[in-house]
């Protein structure tokens, strides 16, 4: 059954992990306030996360528990909080390639075509013509969108503007891919195939994933290890491992006993009611 | 939806000879009013002595240097008003004090009807060129101060945030995402400009003694020649039209295009 490691000592749990490799990513001691003219939000309270290399990790919890402002921590988005982030022995100060986003909501921009769109980090970049050309096209074929990419983004599908976004997060070479409820809007079936999509380009470029999800399933598809946070305030409760072959399908019953492991988690977070607000 | 312009299809076709017949029949109701002599010929030409002096006045080159000296001013009035407004609007956009005091001034002055500047622009400037395009500037520098504005505070923080993680510095942010996402916005905001600038032109030619198209229908009210006055009517209309078709009919089809409907 799922080996069930520490809140506070993670990577012990792994057996094949025997000596930790340097994290690529550490948020240490980490606390998140939200102070409006109303209320004062701890929204994260001395959360400690390691993420190794080539490491699929999956964060789960109720609404409000502070995944999204966890994620904004490591990409650089905010950077006001307590605590330390470092990404690759040094501190993150701010937004950066090696650590792409995809968003929840399709962050596309309307005035480009897909094409344009996938190729726009690289041109940032300087990365000349050519080689743009290449790694787009490829990108594309990827994430099964070759076909469209003239097509601008009002044109497609919201499980296509999903795949445009991985794939122009995953042009740049990042070093980790931040992904926030990317499938949230999705329909069960475009879902489970971007599911399998992730998966297999996952296997084949071997990036490193923080992938933050409200389905428990998704989670222990994907993630090799699964990090359950509770509200009020935001902590991190448990870190579960997922030790199943790949790929994986949601009618795996490996996959859905270790789903239910992580809900029953998931169930006792609510169970102490603390006051969400100081006021 | 692209192929449409390619090809024209049966109903464009249909659309197109419901417009043309349109036309054909005022013409015609016009032509027959005209010739029954409902209203003094003085009064109300027919169309056929309007489209007469049309071709004389074009011949004569009247019309030509009118539209030439009309065109020159709405230019550089319009160029020097897109200057202003974009650095204005994005002036008010970009600081919080600027929107609180420059801001409000725009939205004060941008209710004003352009042509009530011309008194304080013949004091300050005389009866010169500097002044009808003072008028014309005044006219189009405020609605696209505004649309700058809108265009730069609609920007979702969320496609700031996406350039950002794709590591687009300041100067990027700006030249590759503030700008374009500005497009919808400004579009609307310089086709009420020209509209503004084009009208405030005409309404200036006309008080004013120079060459221009607005001042030749004032010629023609002095000659007392009715089918002159029409005919210079039916120029300024066309011009009206034509710019709003060709450059910013294009302009927000390119939009429409990109952005889909929910910007059209
Ligand atoms: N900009 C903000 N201002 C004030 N409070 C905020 C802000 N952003 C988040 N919060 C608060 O911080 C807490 C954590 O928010 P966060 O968005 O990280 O939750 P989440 O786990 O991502 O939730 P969801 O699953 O619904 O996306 C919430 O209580 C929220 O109200
Ligand atoms: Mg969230």
């Amino acid at each position: 059954m799922a080996l069930i490691a520490d809140t506070g000592r993670q990577g012990g749990g792994r057996a094949s992990a025997a000596s930790d490799p340097e994290p690529l990513l550490a948020l240490r001691h980490i606390s998140k306030h939200f102070r409006t003219s109303r209320q004062d939000t701890l929204a994260l309270d001395d959360v400690t996360l390691k993420v190794r290399p080539r490491e699929f990790i999956c964060i789960v919890g109720p609404s409000g528990c502070g995944k999204s402002t966890l994620l904004n921590i490591a990409a650089g988005i905010d950077t006001d909080y307590q605590g330390e982030a470092v990404f690759e022995g040094a501190p993150i100060r701010g937004m950066a390639q090696q650590r792409a986003v995809v968003f929840q909501e399709p962050a596309l921009f309307p005035w480009l075509n897909v094409r344009d769109n996938v190729e726009f980090g690289l041109k940032l970049r300087g990365v000349p013509k050519e080689q743009r050309r290449e790694i787009v096209d490829r990108q594309l074929a990827l994430v099964n969108l070759s076909r469209f990419d003239r097509a601008y983004i009002h044109e497609l599908s919201g499980g296509m503007k999903q795949r445009a976004q991985l794939a122009r997060g995953l042009a740049v070479e990042p070093h980790v891919l931040l992904m926030d409820e990317p499938f949230a809007a999705l329909d069960a079936q475009t879902r489970d195939d971007l599911q399998l999509e992730l998966q297999s380009v996952w296997a084949r470029i071997g990036t490193t994933v923080l992938f933050v999800t409200h389905n428990v399933r998704e989670a222990v598809i994907l993630g090799d290890r699964v990090v359950v946070m509770s509200p009020s305030p935001g902590r991190i409760k448990k870190i579960i491992d997922i030790p199943l072959e790949r790929p994986r399908t949601p009618d795996d019953h490996a996959v859905a006993d270790l789903a239910a492991a992580v809900r029953y988690e998931l169930q006792n977070v609510g169970a102490e009611p603390e006051p969400r607000y100081a006021i | 939806m692209r192929s449409s312009r390619l090809i024209p299809s049966r109903e464009t076709g249909l659309k197109l000879l419901r417009i043309v017949g349109f036309y054909v029949a005022v013409i015609a109701l016009w032509s027959l009013l005209g010739r029954v002599e409902v209203w003094s010929p003085f009064l109300f030409p027919s169309p056929e002595k309007v489209f007469a002096s049309l071709r004389t006045n074009f011949a004569n080159g009247l019309i030509l240097d009118g539209l030439q000296a009309s065109m020159q001013r709405l230019v550089v009035g319009y160029v020097i008003s897109f200057v202003l407004g974009m650095a204005l609007g994005l002036l008010t956009a970009a600081s919080k004090f600027a929107n609180e005091t420059i801001g409000g001034v725009v939205l004060g002055l941008q209710s004003l009807p352009s042509i009530t500047w011309l008194p304080l622009a013949v004091l300050w400037f005389g009866l010169s060129e500097t002044a009808i395009i003072f008028v014309v500037l005044m006219g189009s520098t405020f609605s696209i101060a505004i649309s700058a504005r809108a265009g730069m505070r609609g920007l979702p923080p969320l496609l700031t945030r996406a350039a950002g993680t794709l590591g687009a510095t300041r100067w990027q942010l700006y030249r590759y995402v503030v700008l374009p996402a500005m497009v919808p916005s400004m579009v609307q905001g310089m086709k009420q400009g020209w509209s503004f600038a084009w009208r405030s032109l005409m309404a200036g030619e006309l008080l004013f003694v120079s060459v221009g198209l607005g001042h030749l229908l004032d010629v023609g009210r002095n000659l007392n020649n009715i089918n002159m006055v029409f005919a210079i009517m039916l120029v300024i209309i066309a011009v009206g039209v034509a710019v709003d078709r060709l450059l910013f009919g294009r302009a927000e089809a390119w939009v429409r295009e990109r952005w889909g409907f929910a910007a059209a």
